[in-house]
């Protein structure tokens, strides 16, 4: 987290209303509160290096949890909760010229298809890196990110300027929001005109049913291959067995299949 | 007692009848009728001899078969019979439309993910009118070889150089000529983490298509998915671009498919993303339910810092049977099994585990297990696709040579490999 100061980073998060997973209770989205504390810790040595924009209402209360890790001013594009918030985003982030712009993977409120970030890299033409886990130095022009991959691993990747990141839950966990600074930051609200996003209101929406379990079927003619299916014990599937092979063969075979299963980095 | 019928005095035999009565008699196969297809008792109901049920079997005793037939294979053994069941084939000769399935391939192998997916989309062609095809388009070399009953119509597997490592807009140029030229009725993604959503959220990006995210319960009409976190379901008309939750559909288990292999016109794109490759973690830092491979060791382990010292050479994340963990060799969180975490690692190597069945139960969903035992005959050998008979130290101790001379020269891996 170097970042070098030479030429100053503009660097935008995009942040959205949180929905707790258990109560429902609206909070600050925990993907979007990283990408603030990630930009916050980009742009430590700039004053108003970061600059926090949402698109929804002015008013809505889980805003100023964003405000309370330490900004001193939200920026909001006021629209219809209806409207659709890409191309409003679009125009802000293409007037501002940011370099960096941080989302969230999924919203935890609305349709949270995660398609935003990608549809606003579209729309700007520029590159987007998803699952980001730290930006570890942005040098020349160019950034080398650290991306979140299954099973705890990670990879680097050098992207060139300007970028969207999405911000994955591996990357470093939000400061707490302080309640005196969030209520003083300022709303600075731009209203703008979007259009109704109509295919959504065609939808049909409701609160999440149990999904049912898949039963493993056996597909058994007999009772006896139904009882065998229902008792039948780990057996041999064919795997090979090295029994007279000195070690230093056996050894030999293990590698060989690490290997080629490619687990051996 | 059979030609009686047409005299009005009806005259008995008393012995024939006595012969009849008497199983055992040499001529009672005579005088029984034994292939009466079927005799009707005079209320009409099915009438059941039960001495003629089943045969004399070869050493005397009646046996009665209740398996109608189904057990002649068993004297062969399991596997051969496995093997004969040959799934009726699937066949689409001129397909009126394409669904794609781009599927993960993690490690070069269908995931069961993918599976389900491939269930969706034969789901989702059943649905439609006219002949469809499954095109699976697969990046990186495929090690896969049970496509023909996963339910692959058309095989597309993209193994040039430049597919391989992270190349997310190269892989999506390719997507984009696969829409030029069979512009498929529907795209659907495995909603994964390893890399389906971040293509298939490129690809409809690019064709401004408004996927259906989450998708768990989709037909050819309707789509429910999961919005807001996973706390709302959104019923929606199915689009053309689908992005599927795990489970979404059955996965194909009655045809074969002929998994035709087809081509397409090389593309190649300047990339913006550089890979710089995957990121050295420490094995030991990574839970252990999410490790890709673990070392684990049981009571069949003696020396325990050379365990530590293989571990930390192969790079593998450390587990441990309930026995090393209760004598104190290792902490509690690195149990594997019913009392401890259920792992899900690709490669699974147990050492000195016997493989009690607490035991097994955490490694239910390990692709391979390599074992390393004394014992040829315990449950984790059965289990094993590959095993190695012998003294834990000793093979250990081989295996640390060898890995470590095959991290001194990486650079000729294939010569390494034959050595
Ligand atoms: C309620 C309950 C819950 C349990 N939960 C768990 C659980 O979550 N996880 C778990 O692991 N167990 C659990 N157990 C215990 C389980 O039943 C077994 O006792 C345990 O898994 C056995 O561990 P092991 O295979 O390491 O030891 P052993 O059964 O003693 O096996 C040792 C193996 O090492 C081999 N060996 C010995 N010397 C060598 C050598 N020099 N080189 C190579 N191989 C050698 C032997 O051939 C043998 O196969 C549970 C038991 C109960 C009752």
């Amino acid at each position: 987290m170097q970042p070098n100061s030479s030429q100053k980073l503009k660097i935008v998060t995009l942040v959205s209303v949180g929905k707790h997973p258990q109560s429902g209770r609206v909070r600050r989205a925990d993907q979007d509160s990283r990408a603030v504390e990630l930009g916050l810790r980009l742009s430590a040595d700039q004053a108003d290096g970061l600059v926090v924009l949402h698109a929804g209402d002015p008013n809505e209360p889980s805003l100023r949890s964003y405000a309370g890790m330490g900004l001193t001013a939200i920026n909001v594009l006021q629209l219809d909760p209806a409207a659709d918030a890409v191309a409003p985003l679009g125009e802000q982030l293409h007037q501002s010229g940011a370099d960096i712009v941080l989302t969230g993977v999924r919203a935890e409120s609305g349709e949270g298809s995660g398609m935003l970030p990608y549809q606003l890299a579209e729309k700007l033409g520029w590159s987007i890196v998803p699952r980001v886990a730290d930006i570890v130095s942005v040098k020349e022009g160019v950034a080398e990110v650290l991306q979140a991959l299954p099973r705890g691993q990670r990879r680097a990747v050098k992207v060139r300027l300007p970028f969207i990141a999405s911000i994955d839950t591996a990357a470093p966990m939000a400061r707490q929001s302080a309640f005196g600074p969030a209520q003083r930051a300022a709303m600075t609200v731009t209203v703008v005109n979007a259009e109704t996003d109509t295919l959504r209101q065609s939808w049909h929406e409701a609160v999440a049913k149990k999904r049912p379990k898949r039963l493993k079927v056996i597909k058994a003619k007999t009772a006896a291959e139904r009882f065998k299916a229902a008792t039948a014990k780990s057996q041999s599937e064919g795997g090979r067995i090295m029994k007279q092979e000195s070690a230093g063969e056996q050894a030999q075979a293990i590698l060989d299949l690490l290997v080629e299963e490619g687990v051996l980095r | 007692m059979s030609s009686h019928d047409l005299l009005d005095i009806v005259r008995r035999d008393p012995r024939a009848e006595w012969i009849a009565r008497n199983r055992l008699h040499p001529l009672h196969g005579t005088l029984v009728d034994d292939d009466a297809a079927e005799v009707r008792g005079p209320s009409g109901l099915l009438r059941k001899y039960p001495h003629r049920v089943g045969f004399i079997g070869p050493n005397g005793i009646k046996r009665i078969d209740r398996l109608k037939g189904n057990a002649a294979a068993s004297g062969k053994g399991r596997r051969s019979a496995a093997q004969e069941v040959q799934l009726p084939l699937h066949r689409v000769e001129n397909p009126d439309f394409y669904i794609v399935v781009v599927a993960d391939m993690v490690g070069g192998r269908l995931t069961g993910h993918d599976k389900d997916v491939l269930g969706q989309a034969h789901k989702l062609a059943a649905g439609i009118e006219g002949a469809g095809a499954v095109l699976t388009v697969g990046f990186g070399s495929a090690k896969e070889e049970h496509f023909d009953t996963a339910g692959v119509d058309r095989l597309l597997v993209l193994d040039d150089d430049i597919y391989e490592g992270y190349c997310p807009e190269q892989r999506l140029a390719a997507l984009l000529q696969v829409e030029n030229e069979y512009q498929p009725r529907h795209w659907l993604f495995p909603d994964s983490v390893n890399g389906g959503t971040d293509l298939g959220s490129r690809l409809a990006a690019r064709l401004h298509e408004r996927p259906a995210v989450q998708a768990w319960q989709v037909d050819h009409q309707t789509a429910v998915c999961r919005g807001a976190g996973g706390t709302m379901d959104i019923t929606r008309e199915t689009p053309r671009l689908l992005m599927l939750a795990e489970e979404c559909a059955d996965q194909i288990d009655e045809t074969r498919h002929e998994a035709l292999p087809v081509t397409l016109t090389p593309v190649s794109v300047i990339s913006q993303l550089q890979d710089q490759g995957p990121v050295a973690v420490d094995p030991n830092a990574v839970a252990l339910a999410e490790a890709e491979f673990i070392l684990s060791a049981g009571n069949g382990i003696h020396d325990w810092d050379q365990f530590h010292a293989a571990a930390a050479v192969l790079g593998a994340t450390e587990g441990a049977s309930r026995v090393a963990v209760d004598d104190g060799f290792m902490p509690r969180f690195r149990q594997v099994g019913a009392t401890g975490t259920w792992v899900t690692a690709r490669v699974y190597l147990a050492v000195g585990i016997s493989g009690a069945i607490q035991h097994m139960q955490g490694i239910g969903q390990c692709d391979k297990v390599i074992a390393i035992n004394t014992d040829a005959g315990c449950d984790m050998v059965k289990r094993a696709s590959l095993s190695a008979i012998g003294d834990s130290e000793e093979i250990l101790g081989e295996l640390i040579k060898r890995v470590q001379a095959f991290r001194a020269q990486p650079s000729i891996e294939g010569d390494q490999d034959a050595a």
